[in-house]
């Protein structure tokens, strides 16, 4: 990378990896979102299971699954160094501090929710993503695809783990509340024709996205769906 | 001075130097003027401390007039106090209340060393300054306005980076002590006019260089820095200055 000098490891290029992980993690989310909300079919999982079938199997999606898990750790592991860099640039804290008075507590609490996150994270790649990589799916469907629609219905009749599921969309909710603006910021995208449809995207984003996931296992749990 | 009627506790930051800790420490303070700016508070306080034999409080300040930058204190865990868009020389008794007990700390980053009681080194400020905030021809004298190719946008733009004193209260507030705000506010008001073009590029990166090795924090976007500023600089200067600093290391073919 010679002529690039210290692009990625000054301050700025440090957050520009958080900006373009981040973003990029969004973009997954939609497409997360979107194929598990094919439950809401309510055809016993059919629709599901073929779209589940569908991210198992397709190369292209499974080298994303690459991508995708790089682009994770980046983002936790840029955000461990800026966050240890952070508290080192202020070794002697402040005896009173009013932040509420002048930001979002969510925008000064991205190591927390962040860290919450990746807790359920680990719980929940344990219950589906190893599941259905590794240990195997137990059962098919009516179409022959392995029925991951019958692994969900069974993890969800756990209250804990819904109640589990359910906080977790609120960290992630206000995870991106900050995390979606900010991304554009850090990468410059600060103008006055377009602050307003990112800012509104973000807010929209965020709500919509863990509002669904978080629907998923309430849904589930008290049978709404078939 | 007028004498008031307001009654107050202060607890002040008082350290004698860089190498020995500090701590707060209480006064009571009697019959001030709700008209007296927070300075003028603490000349009372000074006073006082004088007539008893002890150390009066160090503080920074210098015009008083709200221009300079030199005033700073974090009161109630606020840089410059409670009030927006005013530095602590601007900041009036008037704006508390009688009884009230009032927090004093210095300005905290590992950047801004204390010198003695809320007195902090801001120098780490000018050597970002000197690392590239400037240009280095001669512009000659002030030409006829309308002779200069500078749209109004653009100038006033330019102006309103060009507001930023110094002060340092971005860092004081920000949970990071980042100076992306001074530093873009410094690298915008020549990025965003004709004589900052030449030395554009290799600036952004001399000064973002600069502001690394000093030991500022990283830039989380939280927005206190422009809701604290007294200036109010714009974060718009902070995705600039990212803007140009990646043009630099990933389009210009100098580097630095």
């Amino acid at each position: 990378m010679s002529g690039f000098g210290n692009a990625f490891s000054s301050s700025i290029g440090k957050k520009f990896i958080m900006g373009i992980t981040g973003l990029f993690l969004i973009l997954f989310l939609i497409v997360h979102c979107g194929i598990n909300a094919l439950i809401f079919i309510s055809d016993g999982g059919l629709t599901f299971n073929v779209g589940a079938h569908f991210m198992a199997t397709n190369w292209i999606i499974r080298a994303g699954e690459i991508a995708l898990f790089i682009g994770l750790l980046a983002h936790i592991f840029q955000a461990l160094r800026l966050t240890l860099q952070n508290q080192k640039a202020r070794p002697v804290k402040y005896a009173v501090n009013d932040g509420k008075a002048n930001s979002k507590w969510y925008s000064r609490s991205m190591g927390l929710l962040g860290t919450l996150l990746l807790i359920f994270l680990v719980v929940h790649l344990k219950d589906f993503w190893v599941v259905s990589r590794f240990t195997g799916i137990p059962t098919v469907d009516a179409n022959g695809h392995e029925d991951l629609y019958a692994v969900m219905k069974e993890k969800f009749q756990d209250p804990v783990r819904v109640a589990v599921y359910i906080l977790a969309m609120f960290s992630l909710c206000y995870h991106l509340l900050h995390g979606f603006a900010s991304a554009f910021q850090t990468l410059g995208w600060n103008h006055s024709k377009y602050n307003g449809i990112i800012k509104g995207a973000g807010v929209w984003y965020s709500i919509i996205i863990s509002i669904l996931f978080a629907a998923m296992p309430i849904a589930v749990y008290f049978g709404l769906i078939q | 001075m007028s004498t008031g009627n307001m009654n107050l506790t202060l607890k002040v930051w008082r350290q004698k130097n860089n190498n020995t800790k500090g701590a707060l420490v209480d006064y009571k303070l009697a019959d001030i003027s709700p008209d007296m700016s927070f300075l003028e508070m603490f000349d009372v306080l000074n006073e006082q401390l004088i007539n008893k034999g002890e150390e009066p409080v160090v503080f920074d300040h210098d015009c008083r007039e709200g221009i300079c930058g030199m005033c700073s204190m974090f009161i109630n865990g606020r840089p410059h106090g409670p009030k927006d868009l005013v530095t602590t020389c601007q900041l009036h008794m008037r704006s508390f209340k009688d009884g009230d007990t009032i927090v004093v700390e210095p300005w905290r980053a590992a950047a801004f060393p204390v010198i003695k009681d809320l007195t902090v080194d801001r120098s780490a400020f000018d050597r970002v300054i000197a690392a590239g905030g400037f240009i280095s021809v001669n512009t000659g004298n002030a030409q006829d306005a309308n002779n200069l190719p500078i749209p109004k946008m653009q100038a006033d733009a330019a102006f309103e980076a060009a507001a930023c004193i110094g002060c340092g209260a971005c860092v004081a507030t920000c949970k990071n002590a980042s100076a992306m705000l001074f530093v873009s506010a410094k690298i915008s008001q020549l990025a965003l006019l004709p004589q900052g073009q030449p030395e554009r590029y290799r600036r952004v990166q001399s000064m973002v260089a600069q502001m690394d090795a000093e030991g500022f924090g990283n830039c989380t976007n939280t927005g206190a820095c422009e809701a604290e500023c007294p200036k109010g600089i714009s974060l718009e200067n902070i995705a600039r200055m990212n803007r140009d600093f990646a043009s630099a290391k990933f389009i210009s073919e100098e580097t630095i």
